[in-house]
């Protein structure tokens, strides 16, 4: 391992002053992406500040009956809390069938965000690949690409977002909340994620130093009827292959909401707009599910072996949209 | 009379284990101790053309960086022979480090020692390597067309060809034909432990090595060679392994290397492998291709199998697991033909994989006969009934034991076989669900060499029992324990067995599926010789109750010699010792194994079922319960013999569904080496597992009549789970793993 200093801070602004003032440094929380990344050499920082003292791990209630995360609570704190389960169901599910426990207990809703992707050539240092060092090309075009993206691809860099959680979080069009020495700011969720284009090793749209502070949820009713759905090839501890977080409501036997995204098939947690605008307000039958996977998944690009996925993600999409509806009907 | 014999004793060093105590060989405490890194090669195939280490050598903490410039010539470089063969056991003719030439990609290429793991580790990153790289071969489908069929396989202990009858007529006269080609992915063994050496230099000519293996005295054989010492010169210790599945089989470059470096820097050495390394240094199961063409006569006779095999070796030797020797004797088949072909590729030689071959030899047998059944129309179970074989249909000796169709009734009733609905008949809700079953088969393979174990009596009548077995985690201490207790007869809490090194009497190898009827051979000859000698003792003695009795008829029981038909008259081993001035007594007991040929055809049975549910949309398979049912012949511990057998099953299903490495021709590395990557199934994926056994009585393989459980398990479950995946679906898998998108 890289020779590497460590400090830890107690307070925000200690925290962010540290990390701002030095281009090779990095905030460390649970560490269980940050330490295996920095021993095969793929994240060389020369330093490390610890940010776990600081007092960012509590669940508030936001006034209009939303819920602020703090962005070091770890992800089993968050997955147990009583409120979240009861009014966002999903959330809780999506963190559940993510890592294992003992890496949910170590591991913070923000460092989850913060992830990296699991491409393998992006953790070989001896491969090319244009998210980790620009400009040698992506190994994974014509690769072992099994675990690839197929939506929101370029042709620099196809690998898949691998966070459960940031799944259910742009249905919810969650908010992230940021400190900087330049101020806080607030980050709709779905701008938080960026597509790879031209320049996979931009994956955030934060500056050097930003601390990822809380994740905000806004009240949204239909959440409290919603799940997520993970399709992998071994029953747990495994990322997804295709997951689909969704919460619907139906009336009538029309769909009067619905809240659509897509994980383990693109390179940023998805959100279906397209079969969103298809679902809403269309009788909640097999056939408008079948025809809104379709359409979103119209645009998909396989690369050799991911080629499955597309077809893969259609019919978990109809299954988890099916199963939501026979649970509205049962209701 | 026996009675620790059998009885599911808790593991002797379980209390150790689930404490932390044990002392692996990455913590052994050594004073003065240095750390090691091996830097391997990237590229698949080439020459180092320049090597800069300067920036490496001024990293803080360094001690030395080796490379083939410096690290000096090893004497000889031993050819690959089975360790088994109780000799030098080298996992490939190829020792790295001697000069430029890269032949696979992490082939060891320099090796630094410094102060600290992660200094040394960090100094590797700095040393720069130029490469001229030529052309790698890592995929089957890149040089088919260069197969050979090999004269000897499998370090030359098995032949590349064999047949009998005439295959070619049955065909012509077959009333149904089966033929289907089968592939497998590579596959490592990953234990959880991963290997480690600590080599210290007590003297020029005395090194000491802690080394994870599965055989300390391979190990030491095989140093002796390399490094031109004598065997007195090395003592290899083994005081726990964390776990093998055959990677430790063999002898792989690491003990060396660490012995060189110690040398080198005077100072003791660790190297500890990373996991990433446990993928390229200690052999795998290579990626290979079988094809199976079964004839058979409308009744399900089969009257030919012809089984070819197509794999991928390395540059330096002929290696193919023995995929074709279980199912050439599973059925009476008069006319068969056998052959190995193999593609020489950039790779390091593949090697032992739990039930080497077995798996996947049976596994396309199995899932043959299957389809064979279905042509026929009849039952699976009845048609392996029909070619039942009472002889070994190679040799046509009859079998020393078998068991099989009490396997195959025994597992019927457990798992409710003959209620199971018709085929593609059982849905719940998205689950299709299907059953299969296959036979398992696994050989009884016999040490060449005497195996010899060490009794020594105390005259407070405890015991200790050595012999230089290595515990990977089988329970062979503890079986050992319980056979040494009822050797001598005392109670197993007055047994201390000792193992895990060099020093110890000789026993070969664990591997196989023999290392306990090895080692429980000799155990079980020195103990019941040290008893036996002390019965002589005491008739002889004046002062002996026993005195003048026939030695044949006294029995010990709880430590005390007795008239067998008068349990009163009699004494302790303690008291006739305390009487007669003797504090130990001591037996070496020596086992001569039978020839492989005794005049038997010696193999392991039993038979495999499986329920799978496969989600109709989603092509997700999940298997609900197995049922596993073996003759393994005695039985010495009915726990850790039954977790030997589970375990082995869920390999089989980490086989059948999860379990691939997959290679990046383009890069000739493998491109999932991390536990992250490669998947192993998880407890969520256990399913219910009944595991039985069947009590067959051998008297040829060995005294107590031990055939091994080791691997057995493993062997037929991908094929029970791919026959139920064919039964719950209606789509034959002829690839394993059989993963979601071969079912969408
Ligand atoms: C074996 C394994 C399996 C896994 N499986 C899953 C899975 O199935 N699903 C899933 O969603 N995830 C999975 N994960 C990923 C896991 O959830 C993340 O590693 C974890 O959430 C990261 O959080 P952390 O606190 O440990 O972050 P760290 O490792 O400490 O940090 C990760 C990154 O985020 C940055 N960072 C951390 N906190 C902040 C902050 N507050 N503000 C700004 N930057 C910050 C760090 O500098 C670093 O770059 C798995 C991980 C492993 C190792
Ligand atoms: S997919 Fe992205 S992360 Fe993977 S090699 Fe290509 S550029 Fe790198």
């Amino acid at each position: 391992m890289r020779p590497v200093s460590y400090s830890r801070a107690t307070d925000v602004a200690t925290a962010i002053g540290a990390v701002s003032a030095d281009p090779q440094s990095a905030f460390l929380a649970g560490g269980t992406t940050q330490v295996d990344l920095l021993r095969i050499y793929v994240e060389q920082p020369r330093r490390l500040v610890d940010i776990n003292d600081l007092p960012l791990n509590r669940i508030e209630e936001l006034p209009g009956g939303g819920l602020r995360l703090g962005g070091l609570a770890r992800m089993s704190d968050v997955a147990e809390e009583p409120e979240l389960v009861r009014r966002y169901p999903m959330v809780a599910e999506a963190l559940l069938l993510g890592a294992s426990p003992q890496l949910r207990n170590m591991a913070t809703i923000a460092g989850n965000l913060m992830q990296r992707v699991r491409c393998s050539y992006f953790r070989d240092v001896a491969a090319g690949c244009n998210k980790r060092a620009p400009g040698t090309g992506c190994s994974a075009l014509d690769g072992i690409n099994r675990g690839h993206a197929v939506l929101g691809t370029s042709d620099c860099c196809i690998a898949t977002h691998p966070s459960d959680l940031g799944v259910a979080l742009v249905a919810l069009d969650a908010v992230v909340q940021t400190e900087s020495p330049a101020g806080q700011r607030s980050i709709p969720i779905d701008d938080f994620f960026l597509l790879p284009g031209q320049t996979p090793e931009r994956e955030h749209p934060l500056t050097h130093g930003e601390l990822v502070t809380g994740i905000d949820l806004p009240p949204t009713p239909v959440a409290a009827t919603s799940r997520y759905i993970k399709i992998r090839d071994r029953e747990s501890y495994e990322f997804a292959l295709a997951s689909v977080a969704v919460a619907m409501s139906v009336a009538d036997g029309r769909i009067t909401e619905i809240r659509l995204a897509l994980g383990g098939v693109a390179t940023k947690p998805w959100r279906a707009r397209q079969a969103e605008r298809l679902l809403d307000g269309a009788p909640a039958t097999t056939e408008s599910f079948t025809r809104a996977a379709e359409a979103e998944l119209a645009p998909a690009v396989p690369h050799g072996m991911n080629a499955f996925k597309i077809e893969l993600a259609r019919r978990t999409m109809v299954r988890a949209l099916e199963s939501m509806a026979q649970r509205e009907g049962t209701t | 009379m026996s009675t620790a014999i059998g009885a599911s004793l808790n593991r002797v060093d379980g209390r150790f284990k689930v404490r932390g105590e044990s002392r692996y060989s990455a913590e052994v405490p050594v004073p003065n101790l240095t750390h090691a890194v091996v830097v391997n090669a990237k590229i698949a195939s080439g020459r180092i053309v320049a090597i800069d280490t300067s920036e490496a050598e001024r990293a803080d903490g360094v001690l030395a960086v080796l490379t083939h410039r410096d690290l000096g010539r090893v004497a000889t470089v031993p050819k690959l022979l089975p360790s088994l063969a109780g000799l030098a056991a080298s996992g490939q003719t190829f020792f790295p480090m001697q000069d430029e030439t890269i032949h696979y990609a992490g082939q060891p290429v320099a090796i630094v020692v410094a102060d600290t793991i992660e200094r040394a580790d960090h100094a590797g990153t700095l040393i720069r390597f130029e490469y001229a790289t030529t052309p790698a071969t890592t995929l089957l489908d890149q040089a088919r067309d260069q197969a050979y069929v090999p004269e000897r396989i499998f370090g030359g202990l098995l032949p590349g060809h064999a047949s009998r009858g005439d295959v070619a007529k049955a065909l012509a006269d077959a009333d149904v034909c089966v033929d289907a080609t089968y592939r497998f992915a590579p596959n490592h063994h990953n234990p959880i432990e991963p290997s480690a050496s600590t080599a210290v230099w007590e003297d020029v000519d005395r090194l000491t090595v802690y080394d994870s293996t599965q055989g300390p005295n391979s190990v030491q054989f095989t140093l002796a060679e390399l490094l031109g010492l004598s065997p007195i010169s090395i003592r290899v210790v083994s005081h726990a392994v964390g776990g093998s599945f055959g990677s430790k089989a063999m002898v792989w470059h690491h003990p060396a290397l660490a012995a060189l470096a110690a040398r080198h820097v005077g100072r003791p050495v660790r190297l500890v492998l990373t996991r990433e390394q446990m993928f390229t240094s200690c052999g795998h199961r290579e990626e290979q291709e079988q094809q199976i063409t079964l004839a058979a006569r409308s009744d399900g006779r089969i009257t030919a199998l012809r089984h070819h095999k197509l794999s991928l070796t390395s540059p330096f030797d002929d290696w193919a697991e023995p995929s074709l020797q279980s199912p050439s004797v599973a059925y009476t088949s008069p006319n068969y033909e056998g052959i190995y072909h193999l593609v020489r590729g950039n790779t390091i030689t593949p090697t032992f994989t739990r039930a080497p071959g077995e798996a996947t030899g049976m596994f396309a047998l199995e899932c043959a006969m299957d389809e064979l059944a279905e042509r026929i129309g009849i039952d699976p179970l009845e048609l392996r009934l029909r070619n039942y074989s009472a002889t070994d249909p190679e040799s046509g000796k009859p079998w020393s034991s078998s068991g099989l169709t009490e396997c195959y009734q025994r597992a019927a009733e457990l798992f409710g076989w003959h209620d199971r609905p018709p085929p593609r008949s059982r849905r719940e809700g998205q689950w299709l669900i299907g059953t299969g079953m296959a036979s398992a088969l696994y050989p009884v393979t016999q040490p060449v060499n005497p195996q010899r174990a060490r009794a020594r009596l105390y005259n407070d009548g405890t015991a200790v029992v050595e012999a230089g077995v290595s515990e990977f985690g089988t329970g062979v201490f503890t079986a050992m324990t319980q056979v040494a207790a009822d050797g001598l007869g005392i109670p197993v809490e007055r047994v201390r067995f000792v193992g895990g090194s060099s020093d110890l009497p000789n026993v070969t190898a664990a591997v196989g599926s023999a290392g306990t009827s090895a080692v429980g051979s000799a155990v079980h000859l020195a103990t019941t010789q040290l008893r036996d000698e002390l019965i002589r003792r005491a008739v002889a003695d004046d002062h002996s109750p026993l005195r003048g009795a026939d030695p044949a008829a006294v029995q010990v029981r709880d430590g005390k010699m007795v008239l067998r038909d008068r349990p009163d008259v009699g004494e302790t081993y303690a008291d006739l010792m305390h009487r007669t001035f003797a504090p130990d007594v001591e037996v070496l007991g020596t086992w001569n194994p039978p020839p492989q040929d005794a005049g038997y055809g010696v193999h392991t049975f039993g038979a495999q079922m499986a329920e799978v549910a496969v989600d109709a949309d989603l092509g997700v398979v999940r298997v609900r319960r197995m049922v596993g049912v073996f003759a393994p012949g005695r039985v010495l511990n009915r726990k850790t013999a039954h977790s030997q057998l589970m375990g082995g099953m869920l390999w089989g299903l980490g086989q059948a569904l999860l379990e691939a490495t997959r290679m990046d021709p383009r890069l000739g590395r493998w491109a999932n080496a991390s536990l992250g990557d490669y998947l192993v199934p998880v407890n969520a994926d256990a399913p219910d597992v009944v595991v039985d056994t069947i009590e067959v009585h051998d008297e040829v393989v060995n005294p107590l009549g031990m055939k091994g459980v080791g691997e057995i398990g493993v062997v037929g479950v991908a094929a029970a789970i791919a026959n139920a995946v064919y039964d719950a679906t209606g789509r034959r898998q002829y690839e394993l793993p059989i993963t979601l998108e071969k079912l969408l």
